[in-house]
């Protein structure tokens, strides 16, 4: 296991705890704090302490308070130094975000046309309790962690990005799901005046940008709805003002810029695996072994790289997150639900 | 390709800066890039920012060398044919350091995965047969080899329409989410080669302004 859950009495995330207790399990830790043990002490670092040169954001004053109380390295790779922190430059300057183009730095050069103050989410579906919601609305009940995760890229090159969010089965369970509610459906905003990659006639992508995860893999504890990354709000260009971060599976499922999550009983068809099914499938699971028909999955280019140095290591089973998600597909041929 | 007679330029001056000229513009792109990546503005992987400059760099240089026998017809001037040869040289040139910073910077030297990737990727053995052709004309596009092939040469360097569709083939496979830059390619590729097809070639001289 190479990330560690600050939570050292719990082996398997998945082994889904009563909520009451997963939601002091912070609590707990504290009090174990003192024991040291290698744990990342919560509050130890700062976020004022640890990015000193990540430029200052512009976020809201709300956002600027929960920020100012995220749990700090609640999550963190076991190994820092294997795992290192990317530079934020090329976290925000080296994306994949084809509503604002396609070559890598077109998010960073364009997305600065997205207005994303106010911002709302439509919460729909099989819920009893839906509606459209303010951003602020919707972040402000739960409590911002910070989760030092891998990202994976189907493209086969990672970077490690802490990111500022919550849980995404936060959301859900205030949005209270019907028993008929068995897959969660994201969608992205569509507005080419602001997002000039949806202008283009040539573009293979119908939008919206559409990402889905079976209802276990939403309420995973791993599975957080970002709002931030370097101790600051998210750059536009790192799909502002909210994504999804689902770190044992391809950067694609991450959506970006997220308008709206439905609660649906039938698998959606998340946007890659329209454009190519025999490609990129559902799941998207990180899987060294099942290449992409394109290109090697079994390593990465850990990045940033130099030249004579690609930094190419080996991609892990769920991108070394085995330990706490494996148990998901326990029973599925993942050469078959790539 | 043309039937006209290649005249000596040696000892023009105007001919030699002009062929100078040419050759610093098509150096040019990649001291550029590697001035870029020498001095860390070339991103998180500039290995990759390599590969994919001087890939479409290569396109660039076939595309321009495609263009001048119909160029020459439309203008007659001179300088368009004097310098065929050596872009065709440079696409070879472009075409080597594209795969080179594959090998390299890609794949970190490891040949094993070299040797499986080309066999296991359709657009990976779709490009290096188009570097071979490349390599073929590039050898054959001196005048000891033009004059051993004789009237076999240019039927031979008539390929290089093969080879543009080839190397627009490895890059259509390797596009994601977006055709336009291709497309654009696409388009002025399909423009040059109907430019040789014989009643648009019998026109141009007659579109040739004074």
């Amino acid at each position: 296991m190479l990330i560690k859950i600050a939570k050292p009495s719990d082996l398997h995330e998945s082994d889904v705890t009563p909520e009451s207790i997963y939601l002091s399990r912070r609590r707990f830790m504290g009090g174990m704090a003192g024991l040291g043990a290698g744990l990342a002490l919560s509050g130890r670092v700062h976020a004022s302490d640890a990015y000193t040169d990540v430029p200052e954001g512009n976020a809201p004053p709300w956002l600027q308070e929960k920020i100012s109380e995220t749990e700090w390295r609640s999550v963190t790779p076991t190994d820092p130094d294997k795992d290192r922190i990317a530079p934020f430059d090329d976290a925000s300057g080296y994306n994949n975000f084809f509503e604002f183009g396609t070559d890598k730095r077109d998010p960073a050069r364009h997305a600065g046309s997205l207005q994303t103050q106010p911002w709302s989410v439509v919460v729909d579906g099989e819920v009893n309790n839906g509606g459209r919601i303010a951003l602020e609305d919707l972040a402000k009940p739960s409590q911002f962690e910070e989760r030092i995760y891998r990202l994976r890229c189907v493209e086969a090159w990672s970077m490690v990005i802490p990111w500022l969010g919550i849980p995404l089965a936060d959301i859900i369970r205030r949005a209270e799901p019907t028993s008929n509610a068995k897959y969660v459906r994201f969608e992205t905003l569509v507005d080419p005046e602001q997002m000039r990659g949806q202008r283009s006639s040539f573009s293979i992508i119908e939008w919206p940008y559409v990402e889905g995860l079976r209802m276990d893999e939403a309420m995973h504890p791993l599975t957080i709805l970002a709002l931030g990354m370097y101790g600051r709000e998210l750059p536009n260009q790192n799909g502002a003002p909210l994504r999804l971060v689902v770190p044992w599976k391809y950067g694609f499922k991450s959506i970006k810029s997220i308008v709206r999550i439905s609660l649906v009983e039938e698998q959606p068809l998340n946007s890659w695996q329209q454009i190519a099914a025999d490609e990129y499938g559902f799941y998207a699971n990180v899987n060294p072994e099942v290449d992409h028909p394109r290109w090697s999955q079994a390593t990465e280019r850990r990045l940033p790289n130099s030249l004579f140095n690609t930094n190419t290591i080996d991609t892990l089973m769920f991108n070394g997150y085995a330990d706490e998600v494996a148990e998901l597909y326990a029973g599925m041929d993942l050469r078959k639900h790539y | 390709m043309g039937s006209h007679t290649r005249r000596s330029p040696h000892g023009q001056t105007k001919w030699w800066i002009w062929r100078a000229g040419v050759f610093l513009a098509a150096l040019a792109p990649l001291l550029y890039w590697s001035w870029m990546v020498a001095n860390n503005a070339a991103g998180p992987e500039p290995g990759r920012y390599l590969l994919l400059n001087i890939g479409t760099g290569g396109l660039w240089m076939l595309l321009l060398t495609l263009c001048l026998t119909p160029l020459t017809k439309l203008t007659r001037w001179k300088g368009f044919a004097l310098i065929r040869r050596q872009l065709g040289l440079w696409a070879l040139t472009y075409a080597t350091l594209h795969l080179l910073s594959y090998a390299l910077f890609i794949l970190g030297l490891d040949w094993s995965q070299l040797g499986s990737e080309i066999i296991k990727r359709p657009y990976i053995i779709v490009g290096m047969i188009a570097l071979i052709g490349l390599a073929v004309l590039g050898a054959t596009s001196n005048r000891w080899a033009m004059k051993r092939l004789g009237k076999r040469w240019k039927p031979l360097h008539k390929c290089s329409y093969g080879i543009l569709g080839l190397v627009l083939l490895h890059f259509f496979w390797v596009v994601r989410a977006d055709m336009q830059e291709w497309a654009m390619y696409a388009a002025l590729a399909a423009l040059i080669m109907a430019t040789r097809l014989p009643p648009v070639a019998r026109t141009l001289p007659k579109l040739r302004t004074r």
